[in-house]
C-alpha cells in the first residue's frame, strides 16, 4: 500500500504521534495462540441444544403444530412455539420508531419463506434436538407464492404480508422514497442522446468464517447473560426486552469479539428465543446457526433490480438522470425499507447533475427476508451507476476515465437531495488511478481539483 | 477461440455512518492509579480492528503511548450504549466519542499536574512518551504515572471523563427526498484488468489498481488490511457470489463453501493499494469510513473490463462463465 | 449410549476422556480437552476452521471421530507457543498482519505448520496448495500467503 501524502497536503497535519502509526493489533497474540475468545469458546454444564423447525414451504398456512412425539424423544427438555414467545414480534428498532412490526418470532398463523422459524426444540444433545425437531408435525396448506418483484408488484399477486396489504413498503413518501431535483423531462429534452438500461443483482451471503449464534445463561437472579457475536449489543438487549416483556436490566450481553460480520449479525434473530428458552427451562442454552443456516436462512444482501434513463450531451455533461430501484426485500421488512432509502440518498452517485430523479421501491417475495451487508444500498447501486457511465462514455465516442472527469462532483456542488457537496476527492482519486493504471487523460483533467468551481 | 483482454474502470464515493444519522456511541475513560487508561465501551469489533484503533485515538487525544491504553468492550453492564459495528460508523462515531471522553480526562489529569507542578494547566503539554511538561521548559516535568497517583491518593481528583457522539437524525422530505444522509464521504477510483476465455466465460482478474481516500489512515497496517480484504470480496461478488444461482428460482442454493463459491488463494489478483487522506470535518483526526466502500468499485470495474475484453455486457450479477458464454454466442448469431 | 475411552496426546499433555460413540474429534477437544482453539465454521469439512494435525498429518477434527484417535499425537494451535515463545509462524501472522477476525487463523496455522513440517523452503505455489483448504472471510489470503513465506525464510535464516 502507498499513501499519496501530496493529495491535500495543505489541509492535513502529519505531525500526530500514535495517528498514522502501524501500531501492531492489540488482537493478534490472541489470534495466533487460539485465545481469543468468541462466544462459543465457553462450556456450561447442562447446556440444552435449540434447533429450530423451519418451513418447507415458501408460503403456507399452518394448519396445525403437534409436537407431541418431539416432546417424548430422548433428551428433549422443552419445546417452544409461538404462543410461548410473550410479545412475538421482531421489533427492528421500536424504541426510535424505526418499524414496521411485521414478523414473528415463531411463526404464528402463517409462513411465508422457505426457512422461517416455526417451532424450537431444545434437547440435551445437539443430535437429541435434530432427531426430535424432525418429530415435529406441522400441518402445512401450502399457498401460492411469488418470487419474482416485477410479479409481485403486479395486481393480483399472492399477498405476502397481510401486515402491508400489498406488497411493497409504504414509505411516508408514497410506495417508494422519492429524491426531485430539477426537471428532468427538460433535460431529456435538451439531451442529444438517451439512454436506459437495466441492472440487477442475485442475492449475495455475507458468509463470516463464524456462524450467528448466542449462549444464553441463566444466572439465578433473575438475570440472563447472554454471550452473543451480534454486531449491535444494545440492539439485541432492547429488542429482547420487548420480546421477552423483560426489564432490560434483567439482560445482560456479553460480546466484542466477532469471527466476522459484514452486516449478517445486525438483526435479532438468535438471542431472544435462546434467552426465553434458558428462562422456560432455568439452563443455559445454545442456538447456534449451521452452516447451512447461515447460507439460506440468514439475511443475505438484497437482490436488486435497478433502472437508469440518462440524458448526455455531446460535450459529456449528463444533464437528466432517472433512476428507479427495486430492492428484493423477500418476507419481511427488517432493515431493507432503510436500505431501500440509502439507495435513494446515494443516486445519482459522486457527480454533479442538474435534473434528477429517483424512485426507491422496497418489495417483498416470499423468500429468505434480505437485510444489512457491506455496502447496504449502494453496492448493487454502484454496479449499476458505473456500468452506466462505462456506456454513457462509449455512446459518445469519449473516453470513460474523461467523461467522469467531466461530471465528478465538487465541494459547492448542490446534490439532488439539496447538501452541499463538501470533502470531495473523486477527481484526486481518478488522477491519481489513471497514473497508477497507466491510463492517460487529457492535460486538462489533471489541472482540476475538488475544490469549488470559479463564478 | 482466444483469451482476450480488456479493461475498465469504476469511480465511487461512500457516506460513513448510518443513513440520515441518529446513530449515537458513548464511550467511557478512565486513568488506574498508575496511569494507564481504560476505554470501556459496548462497540463491537468484527475483525476490523476497533479495539486497536480506539486505543490509538485515545492515546493521542490524552498524550500517551498506545500501549498504556486499554479497551474493554463489550459488556453491556459496564459499557454505555453504542449503536452497534455497521454502516462504516465504528471509527468515526466511536471514535468521537471517545476523543471526547479522553479530552475529558486528559483535562483533568493536566489539573492535577499543574496543582503538582504549581502552574497554570494552560502552560502544560504532553511529550507523548508518557510525562507532562511545561510547554518550552521540558526539565519542569512529572510522569503521567506519579499524576495518577497524586490524583488518586492525594488531590481526590478522577482523572475520567465521559464521551457521547451524534449525528443528529434527518428525516427525509416526502416529495424532493431533501435529506442529510452524512456527514462525510470516502471516495474510490478502481482499474481493473482481466483476461476473459471466449470459448468458456472464464474470466481471469490479474491486476486491480485501487485508490481509496479515506480521510486519515489512522492504523496504516490495518487500513490496508481492509482495502486488501475488500478488494477481494469485490471481485468475489463480482464473479462468484450468490445464495440463489438461479434468481428468482431458489433451487439449487448453496450449502456451505464447496457450493458458495469465492475466489481460493490460488484465484488472486495483482492488487494494488493507493491511499489518499482528505481529513473529514468531523471525523476522529479526519478519518472517514473505508470498511465497506472498499469492496464496491471492483465490481463494475470488472464488469466494465470483461465488456472491454469481449464486448458482450452482462449487467446482472454474479457474471459467470455462463452468463458470458449465451451473450458470447447471442453476438456471434448476430 | 456406551461412551468410548481415549487417551491422546494433546499439544505434548496426556489426556484421557470417556467420548460418545460418534462425536468429533474437534467436539471433545472443545468440549471436553479444554481447548477452544480449533473453530467450527462449517462443520463438514468445507472450511478448514477446525485443522489440527494428528501424527504429524493435517486433518479437519470436524470430521475426525474422536474415538479413532486412540493413542495419537495432536497438534493444535494453542500448542504452537513452546514455553511462551511464539513459533515463528504466529511471530510472522503478527508482523505481517495476516489476521483480522481471527475466526480462520487457527486452522490456517496449522495449515502452514503442516506445510513447513514437510517443505521447510515452500514456494508461493506450495503455501496456496497448503492453505486451499481453508477459507477466510476478511484478508483477502494475500497477507496469510506472504506470512507463511515470510516463517519459512526466517526459519532458514535460523537454520543457516
Amino acid at each position: 500500500m502507498r499513501l499519496a501524502k501530496s493529495y491535500f497536503a495543505d489541509e492535513r497535519k502529519d505531525d500526530l504521534n500514535e495517528i498514522g502509526q502501524g501500531r501492531s493489533r492489540v488482537d493478534l497474540p490472541g489470534h495466533v495462540t487460539g485465545k481469543t475468545t468468541y462466544f462459543a469458546d465457553r462450556n456450561f454444564p447442562g447446556m440444552l441444544h435449540l434447533k429450530m423447525v423451519r418451513s418447507p414451504h415458501h408460503h403456507a398456512r399452518i394448519r396445525s403444530i403437534d409436537t407431541s412425539e418431539a416432546e417424548k424423544h430422548p433428551g428433549v427438555v422443552r419445546v417452544l412455539t409461538a404462543k410461548d414467545v410473550p410479545h412475538n414480534t421482531y421489533t427492528i428498532l421500536i424504541l426510535i420508531q424505526i418499524g414496521p412490526e411485521d414478523e414473528h418470532v415463531l411463526a404464528e398463523e402463517k409462513v411465508r419463506w422457505k426457512g422461517e422459524a416455526v417451532v424450537a426444540v431444545l434437547a440435551e444433545t445437539e443430535r437429541a434436538a435434530q432427531e426430535a425437531a424432525a418429530k415435529v408435525k406441522v400441518d402445512y396448506e401450502v399457498l401460492p407464492a411469488v418470487l419474482d418483484m416485477e410479479a409481485a408488484l403486479k395486481p393480483g399477486a399472492p399477498l405476502v404480508n397481510e401486515h402491508h396489504g400489498q406488497n411493497y413498503y409504504m414509505y411516508d413518501s408514497g410506495a417508494c422514497r422519492k429524491v426531485r431535483f430539477g426537471d428532468v423531462e427538460k433535460g431529456f429534452a435538451e439531451a442529444d442522446h438517451i439512454l436506459e438500461q437495466t441492472y440487477s443483482s442475485s442475492p449475495i451471503e455475507q458468509a463470516p468464517m463464524e456462524t450467528t449464534g448466542c449462549i444464553a445463561v441463566p444466572e439465578g437472579n433473575d438475570r440472563f447473560t447472554c454471550y452473543t457475536n451480534t454486531q449491535a449489543m444494545f440492539f439485541t438487549l432492547d429488542n429482547t426486552s420487548i420480546i421477552l416483556q423483560m426489564p432490560g436490566s434483567q439482560l445482560h450481553l456479553v460480546g466484542g469479539t466477532a469471527g466476522g460480520g459484514f452486516g449478517g449479525k445486525v438483526d435479532v434473530i438468535v438471542e431472544p428465543i435462546a434467552i426465553l428458552a434458558a428462562k422456560l427451562t432455568g439452563r443455559p442454552v445454545s442456538f447456534i446457526y449451521s452452516r447451512h443456516e447461515e447460507m439460506q436462512i440468514s439475511s443475505p444482501r438484497a437482490a436488486e433490480t435497478i433502472t437508469i434513463k440518462d440524458g448526455v450531451m455531446n460535450d459529456g455533461r449528463i444533464v437528466a438522470r432517472y433512476v428507479t430501484g427495486y430492492t428484493d426485500a423477500g418476507a419481511y421488512s427488517r432493515h431493507s425499507p432503510y436500505g431501500a432509502q440509502k439507495g435513494a440518498a446515494h443516486y445519482p452517485g459522486p457527480y454533479t447533475i442538474p435534473n434528477v430523479w429517483a424512485d426507491t421501491y422496497c418489495v417483498y417475495t416470499n423468500r429468505t427476508p434480505s437485510s444489512a451487508m457491506r455496502g447496504f444500498g449502494v453496492t448493487i447501486a454502484d454496479f449499476a451507476l458505473e456500468v452506466q457511465m462505462d456506456k454513457l462514455a462509449r455512446l459518445i465516442g469519449m473516453d470513460p476515465l474523461e467523461f467522469r472527469f467531466i461530471n465528478a462532483y465538487r465541494d459547492g456542488d448542490m446534490k439532488a437531495h439539496r447538501q452541499t457537496t463538501e470533502g470531495a476527492a473523486l477527481i484526486e482519486c481518478m488522477q491519481e488511478a489513471s497514473r497508477a493504471a497507466n491510463w492517460p487523460v487529457a492535460e486538462k483533467y489533471y489541472a482540476l481539483s475538488s475544490h469549488p468551481r470559479e463564478g | 477461440m482466444a483469451i482476450r483482454r480488456g479493461r475498465g474502470v469504476a469511480a465511487i464515493n461512500y457516506p460513513t455512518g448510518m443513513n440520515l444519522g441518529g446513530d449515537p456511541s458513548q464511550a467511557l475513560v478512565h486513568s488506574t492509579p498508575t496511569g494507564n487508561f481504560m476505554v470501556t465501551l459496548s462497540s463491537v469489533d468484527l475483525g476490523q480492528g476497533l479495539k486497536q484503533v480506539i486505543s490509538q485515538i485515545c492515546a493521542e487525544t490524552i498524550g500517551v503511548p498506545t500501549d498504556r491504553v486499554v479497551v474493554d468492550t463489550a459488556d453491556t453492564d459496564t459499557g454505555p450504549h453504542c449503536m452497534g459495528t455497521f454502516a462504516s460508523r465504528g471509527t468515526h462515531r466511536i471514535g468521537n466519542a471517545v476523543i471526547q471522553a479522553a479530552k475529558e480526562a486528559r483535562q483533568v489529569m493536566l489539573e492535577v499536574a499543574a496543582e503538582e507542578l504549581e502552574v497554570n494547566a494552560a502552560d502544560l503539554e504532553t511529550d507523548g512518551a508518557g510525562n507532562i511538561h511545561v510547554k518550552g521548559a521540558p526539565q519542569k516535568a512529572i510522569s503521567i504515572f506519579d499524576t495518577a497517583l497524586s490524583a488518586h491518593f492525594k488531590r481526590g481528583r478522577s482523572i475520567s471523563g465521559r464521551g457521547m457522539f451524534l449525528v443528529p437524525r434527518s428525516f427525509p422530505e416526502t416529495e424532493t427526498g431533501a435529506m442529510k444522509p452524512a456527514t462525510c464521504y470516502a471516495h474510490a477510483c478502481t482499474v481493473a484488468e482481466v483476461e476473459v476465455d471466449d470459448e468458456t466465460g472464464e474470466v481471469t482478474v490479474l491486476t486491480v489498481k485501487n485508490v481509496f481516500e479515506i480521510g486519515r489512515a489512522l492504523n496504516p497496517k490495518m487500513v490496508e488490511q481492509q482495502l486488501v480484504g475488500g478488494s477481494w470480496m469485490g471481485i468475489s461478488h463480482t464473479l462468484y457470489e450468490t445464495t440463489e444461482p438461479y434468481y428468482p428460482a431458489r433451487e439449487h442454493g448453496g450449502s456451505d463453501f464447496n457450493e458458495y463459491l469465492m475466489p481460493g488463494p490460488g484465484d488472486l489478483a495483482d492488487t494494488e493499494i493507493i491511499v489518499l487522506e482528505r481529513p473529514s470535518a468531523d471525523g476522529p483526526y479526519g478519518a472517514k469510513g473505508p470498511g465497506e466502500m472498499c469492496a464496491n468499485p471492483q465490481i463494475p470495474a470488472l464488469a466494465n473490463a470483461i465488456f472491454d475484453a469481449v464486448g458482450v455486457r452482462i449487467d446482472h450479477l454474479p457474471i459467470t462463465p455462463e452468463r458470458i458464454l449465451r451473450a458470447l454466442k447471442e453476438q456471434r448469431r448476430v | 449410549m456406551a461412551k468410548v475411552p481415549v487417551q491422546f496426546s494433546l499439544n505434548g499433555s496426556e489426556k484421557a476422556e470417556f467420548v460418545d460413540s460418534g462425536a468429533t474429534l474437534l467436539a471433545v477437544l472443545r468440549g471436553k480437552a479444554g481447548d477452544t482453539s480449533p473453530k467450527g465454521g462449517c462443520h463438514q469439512g468445507t472450511c478448514g476452521a477446525c485443522s489440527v494435525i494428528i501424527d504429524g498429518e493435517l486433518r479437519l477434527s470436524c470430521l475426525t471421530l474422536a474415538e479413532t484417535c486412540d493413542g495419537a499425537e495432536i497438534t493444535t494451535t494453542a500448542g504452537l507457543a513452546e514455553a511462551g515463545v511464539l513459533h515463528p509462524l504466529q511471530r510472522a501472522f503478527m508482523d505481517g498482519f495476516a489476521a483480522q477476525c481471527g475466526f480462520c487463523t487457527p486452522g490456517m496455522l496449522m495449515a502452514a505448520k503442516a506445510l513447513l513440517d514437510r517443505t521447510p523452503n515452500p514456494t508461493r505455489e506450495d503455501v496456496v496448495e497448503a492453505i486451499s483448504g481453508n477459507v477466510c472471510r476478511c484478508t483477502g489470503y494475500e497477507p496469510i500467503i506472504q506470512a507463511i513465506l515470510a516463517a519459512a525464510r526466517a526459519n532458514s535464516h535460523n537454520a543457516a
